[in-house]
């Protein structure tokens, strides 16, 4: 009984690190899908979004919603200013190029963000916006942060699905995704398309950022990087440029570190995300949505 | 047998700057700091050509290429601390083993890996220096002396003017003389067209593996000269930032560039431990903002190498 | 005696059969040019024979020896060389580069030799060097020697393809399309490189082709495909009064 109990809390607990971890995966799976680019600076907007949160909610005294809001427009408008002003220049660039560049800004970011007059390279305790309330279910216990997580989560994933699947944005990010030069030829806003796509996935790492700090309430300029690189394994495991495959991949690598750091030990836990990076590679690189690719 | 007759030249040209260097630092007309850097740029040097191979001969993008060093410098560290070598006689063997090491590591994760391209190679290099970084973090657990995240302490120090720059010149002869040969050209084929490669029949996968673990064996060196320069390891000197260092040597000195490789390792290590001594303690965060700006401005502007464009 | 013997050799991709069933048989010596409309699956025989494309079911006999599973960088060793249907040259490379290096992946000296340059090194060096220059001699390419091979006008980087392909000494040699985008007097001067290749080297020969000039003049069969399946087989006479050859370029370019 108690195994099954643990068992399931760890459940909740990985559900929770890997809602965080679906919605920073978004946002690579989309990029990739329309620039065949892993955005590295997307790890850094995620961070940006927890700094915006945090000075948001401790010189502000502004109701939640509104901290959410303003940190997606904020963090909306660095992902869409990145991609104007360090990639679309690239455009027609090796790819290899592109992916420098993305190493660039996000260590730029990272490096001038923690600069003495700005965010410092400090951890700093995130203020929660309200406190910490946990539920005892009988067989587990799930706290209100759980909760408004897995609401916030959900809401923004619905929202997500029904832009992409229900407009025509959606359809246009569809269609570029799939054929650059077909939608072009097709009259679809090519350059328009890229940008929404930037802001829609920098608006959804905004979103995980804040999410990210009220769960795990220290937050560091470089707390971006190891969420990044494990949301982009996630994307890569649910199939890259794949939709639901990053929620998917999400909510499967948040729940293997979880595992990981209950079952065997915390300081594995990072080593096992890439042990399962090297396997989707080796097996299947497509992902689990993917299909196969035949070349010549 | 022709090795030294061939590079005649090379060779006179660095018997005459080793006489250079050893005038001057044996008459210490430049500080023990200096001497120290002057090593070191040939240690940059070395690992930075090991990435050369693997990128810019062979087109295979490495995000990883610091854990190899870093795997050169512990085996070396870890043998001639075991073993309680301490002159460069009984240092020669170990620095050989270290390369191997950090070469036959290559290998083993090349079979898999270089199957991959680009961006999903370059993200699985990545993790596997992330992997190695946790490894060494938590390299106390498997033995005491590793030290873990304190980091590796009391190595003798061996490397010394000599022994760094000739071994460099050295390993610059043999990988010319690879390059410049039917396996040279073979990496070039597959950086420019692995199908038309392998429609002419280079066995691909083999001659990507080669030069991969050659790259690594040549950074396994750098890093046991390195662990026995400065006598102290720490796993964040082997990081994914310590491998954005060798490829910005790489790329600024033109992919697929012996000379070019040579002088902006000179360059770099002047520039950044030059900074050191301009800038004040507080002020030494800038490097890492500008070091990026100046990445994505060579990308835009030139993006096969500021020195020497490469084929 | 048969130099390639294709046998119910099928090949699909999701639902589409690109090869379905096809068998002919080259002897050695002879020239075999493959024509049919685009997508017929003529290239992805190619693909097949030269190991890119595994197929599904069927042989493909070169000398009596299966080389259906064979990785493609096996082949050139064999004795099959191809040139590709939108030109793969090592663009970055210059014209003698992409040659040397064909003739040097026939044989060769070791990684030691090439460390410490031995006389092997030296030797094969210099001798492939030499033949390297008298296939570019041969294409008429001499002059361009160190010129990047991108650099090259489309009608040059055809001819050096082809000399790449002959570096490899082979026996067999696949040629894909070599008159795509070619006017009619480049395609006169293909006719004639072609005519003298086949003078010049003992080889046997199978050419895809669109341009009817070209493959009706240098061929001594041809083979028609469509939809993946052969459907017709003869000198080129026999295969110019075909029915089913007429029926299927029906709309297409006139025979």
């Amino acid at each position: 009984m108690e195994t099954i109990s643990y068992l399931l809390q760890q459940c909740v607990n990985g559900l929770q690190l890997g809602a965080v971890y679906a919605l920073i995966a978004l946002g690579y799976t989309m990029v990739y899908g329309v620039l065949r680019l892993i955005n590295f600076a997307h790890g850094d907007i995620f961070m940006l979004g927890a700094f915006i949160a945090y000075y948001l909610i401790s010189k502000f005294d502004i109701p939640i919603y509104l901290v959410f809001a303003i940190t997606m427009v904020c963090t909306a408008a660095a992902g869409y200013i990145i991609e104007k002003v360090a990639y679309k220049p690239l455009r027609n660039a090796p790819r290899i190029s592109l992916l420098i560049t993305a190493v660039g800004v996000s260590l730029f970011l990272e490096y001038f963000l923690s600069l003495k007059f700005l965010f410092t390279a400090n951890y700093i305790g995130f203020p929660r916006p309200f406190e910490v309330q946990v539920y005892d279910l009988s067989l587990f216990t799930v706290t209100n942060i759980q909760l408004i997580i897995f609401a916030v989560t959900a809401v923004s994933l619905v929202l997500l699905f029904l832009l992409i699947y229900k407009t025509k944005y959606g359809k246009a990010m569809r269609a570029v995704s799939y054929d650059q030069e077909v939608a072009a030829l097709m009259g679809i806003n090519i350059d328009a398309t890229i940008s929404l796509t930037f802001i829609v996935g920098a608006a959804l790492a905004g979103v995980g950022g804040i999410l990210y700090s009220i769960a795990y309430p220290q937050i560091n300029v470089f707390m971006g990087i190891m969420p990044g690189i494990k949301s982009f394994i996630a994307a890569v495991l649910g199939g890259i440029g794949i939709i639901h495959g990053a929620v998917l991949g999400g909510l499967v690598i948040g729940m293997s570190e979880v595992f990981v750091s209950g079952f065997l030990s915390s300081t594995f836990r990072d080593g096992v995300i890439f042990i399962i990076l090297f396997l989707v590679l080796l097996l299947k690189p497509s992902g689990i949505f993917g299909k196969r690719i035949e070349k010549v | 047998m022709k090795f030294f007759w061939e590079a005649r030249k090379v060779i006179l040209l660095a018997v005459l700057i080793y006489l250079v260097l050893k005038a001057v630092f044996g008459f210490q007309l430049l500080s023990q700091y200096i001497e120290q850097i002057t090593l070191f740029s040939f240690i940059v040097i070395l690992t930075s050509l090991g990435l050369n191979v693997i990128y810019g001969y062979t087109g295979q993008f490495s995000l990883g290429h610091a854990a190899f060093y870093g795997i050169g410098a512990y085996v070396s560290a870890y043998l001639s601390k075991s073993l309680g070598v301490d002159g460069i006689l009984g240092f020669m063997p170990v620095l050989f083993l270290s390369g191997v090491g950090a070469g036959l590591v290559g290998y083993l994760i090349g079979i898999p890996i270089l199957r991959l391209r680009d961006d999903f190679l370059a993200i699985a290099t990545l993790g596997f220096g992330t992997l190695v970084r946790v490894i060494l973090d938590n390299s106390d657990r498997f033995s005491e002396v590793l030290g873990g995240s304190r980091g590796f302490v009391g190595i003798p120090r061996i490397t010394n003017l000599e022994l760094a720059f000739f071994v460099t010149v050295f390993l610059i002869l043999v990988t010319r003389n690879i390059i410049f040969s039917r396996f040279g050209l073979f990496w070039r084929c597959v950086k420019n067209d692995e199908l038309a490669s392998q429609g002419i029949g280079i066995n691909t996968s083999r001659m990507k593996l080669m030069a991969f673990s050659y790259g690594c064996f040549l950074a396994g060196i750098g890093g046991a000269l390195y662990a026995h320069l400065y006598t102290f390891l720490h796993p964040s000197n082997f990081d994914i930032l310590k491998s954005i260092d060798f490829l910005i040597i790489v790329i600024v000195g033109g992919m697929g560039s012996i000379v070019g490789t040579i002088y902006a390792g000179l360059i770099w290590v002047g520039f950044i431990e030059g900074l050191r001594i301009v800038l004040p303690a507080e002020m030494l965060d800038l490097r890492w903002v500008f070091i990026p700006l100046f990445l994505i401005a060579l990308m835009m502007w030139r993006p096969y190498g500021l020195i020497r464009k490469g084929g | 005696m048969k130099a390639l013997a294709i046998e119910g050799l099928e090949k699909g991709f999701g639902g589409v059969r690109a090869v379905d069933g096809i068998s002919f048989s080259v002897e050695e010596g002879e020239t075999v040019g493959i024509i049919g409309p685009n997508g017929a699956g003529k290239t992805t025989v190619f693909n097949l024979i030269t190991g890119f494309y595994r197929p599904d079911r069927g042989k493909i006999l070169f000398y009596d020896k299966n080389i259906a599973h064979l990785p493609p960088h096996k082949l050139p060793r064999l004795g099959i060389a191809r040139t590709f249907q939108n030109l793969r040259l090592f663009g970055k490379l210059t014209v003698f580069e992409n040659v040397l290096s064909a003739v040097l992946v026939r044989g060769g000296y070791n990684l030691l030799s090439a460390v410490f340059r031995s006389t092997d090194y030296f030797v094969t060096e210099s001798k492939a060097e030499e033949k390297a220059r008298k296939l570019i001699e041969f294409f008429n390419l001499t002059g361009k020697e160190d010129q990047a091979a991108e650099n090259l006008p489309y009608g040059e980087q055809r001819r050096l393809e082809l000399a790449r392909a002959l570096a490899l000494e082979p026996k067999l040699l696949l040629v894909d399309e070599p008159g795509a985008g070619m006017n009619p007097i480049e395609i006169q001067g293909l006719v004639q490189t072609m005519n003298e290749v086949k003078r010049r080297f003992s080889l046997t020969i199978v050419i895809i082709e669109h341009q009817m000039g070209l493959v009706m003049n240098i061929s001594d069969k041809i083979v028609v495909m469509d939809f993946g399946e052969k459907i017709a087989e003869g000198t080129p006479e026999q295969v110019k009064k075909d029915k089913k050859v007429i029926e299927a370029y029906l709309g297409e370019e006139p025979l």
